[in-house]
């Protein structure tokens, strides 16, 4: 915008070894060891030395930079924003309602006791028999089942006296028939 | 004996709501001062300013003292900022300090220059010099804006600063150096005149 105000005597360019070193100093942050070995250099450069006092005037011109102050609804308005944060929940607004926890301690307590009622308990002796048992059972179908051949057998069926004794089919007549569909 | 900011934030986590509104009253000034000066719009700093005190207040419950607390709430205010001024959010409804100058309208309402000047041309003069210091730290990089704001108006330490635009000190250094090394050109005219007396 306005050009450097000086001509420095390297063609403007900083010294490499101040642009770490030269704003610390200027500050007042330096330590001891830094601030001797910057004003070393700058007592045989002139051209740092000049950028040095450009520096302590722009930072008294920055002071000059007004203060805005905020507005009067600021704080109003950051009450009203916080006021709207939902609250935070603690420890106990997460336990369940007396209710809620009652019904489901009774039906824990339901299921555990449903869960541990008497048991049949059998005696080896006792399972034995119940094993015997169950196998003569499965003997019995097995035999019926051996015996299917036999029982699909036409000549054995007609045979069979049982049969012969039964009544035979009801006939009807052609009348009857009319008369019904009738 | 005045609780430190930590202890005060401590204490917003205890449950104090009034240690809350003490920190609020402590850097609601500087805060919008350095959004203002970081987006260049009074309504988008108090806005942001306020954005950056309810994430301090939503976060309250999982703050833990490992920085200071100004390093933390100046590191939400950059980032609120620079995210403002990458996104173009708040250009449209910018109220310049420059136009204020050339039109004689003061559209600035909490603009408000120190009474240090009695007469009107005294006046325009600091305003239109305030114009010019506004334009040139606005002009730099983002970066480098931040850190002339944090070093010179906040005053923070190398380490602190470092710490809010996640970059080590010995970068900073560097960072700060470019930015006054740009802002004496630009301010050249006031530079030497001070420079000279």
């Amino acid at each position: 915008m306005f050009g450097t105000s000086e001509k420095d005597k390297n063609g403007g360019k900083p010294c490499a070894a101040m642009e770490n070193k030269l704003v610390e100093y200027l500050d007042g942050r330096a330590r001891p060891a830094e601030r001797r070995a910057v004003e070393e250099h700058l007592a045989g450069c002139a051209a740092c030395n000049t950028r040095a006092e450009e520096f302590r005037a722009l930072w008294i011109s920055l002071d000059d930079l007004p203060e805005i102050v905020p507005s009067r609804e600021f704080d109003a308005s950051m009450r009203a924003r916080i006021a709207a944060e939902p609250a935070r929940r603690s420890f106990w607004d997460w336990m369940p309602s007396p209710r809620f926890a009652f019904a489901i301690t009774a039906l824990v307590v339901l299921s555990v006791w449903l869960s541990s009622g008497p048991r049949v308990v059998q005696s080896p002796s006792e399972m034995n028999q119940a094993i015997q048992a169950n196998k003569i059972s499965t003997e019995k179908d097995f035999g019926m089942i051996q015996d299917l051949p036999e029982l699909e057998n036409y000549d054995v069926i007609s045979k069979f006296d049982a049969l012969s004794e039964l009544p035979g089919p009801p006939t009807t007549s052609t009348e009857d028939l009319k008369k019904e569909t009738r | 004996m005045a609780r430190t900011d930590v202890q005060l934030m401590l204490d917003v986590k205890a449950g104090d709501e009034q240690s809350f509104e003490l920190l609020l009253r402590k850097y609601r000034t500087p805060l919008v001062n350095f959004l203002y000066r970081m987006v260049r719009n009074s309504a988008a700093a108090e806005d942001l300013a306020q954005e950056v005190f309810l994430r301090v207040y939503r976060a309250r419950q999982e703050y833990a003292p490992s920085a200071k607390f100004t390093t933390w709430m100046f590191r939400i205010a950059t980032n609120l900022a620079l995210n403002s001024v990458r996104d173009n959010r708040h250009r449209q409804m910018e109220i310049s300090i420059d136009q204020t100058g050339d039109n004689g309208e003061d559209e600035q309402p909490a603009m408000e220059v120190p009474d240090r000047t009695p007469t009107v041309e005294q006046e325009l003069v600091a305003r239109s010099r305030a114009e010019l210091i506004m334009k040139a730290i606005h002009a730099l990089p983002e970066k480098q804006r931040a850190a002339v704001l944090l070093h010179k108006f906040q005053e923070m330490d190398y380490d602190e600063i470092a710490r809010v635009l996640e970059c080590s000190e010995s970068a900073l250094k560097s960072l700060l150096f470019r930015a006054y090394e740009t802002l004496r050109v630009e301010l050249a005219p006031f530079v030497n005149n001070s420079a000279r007396v």
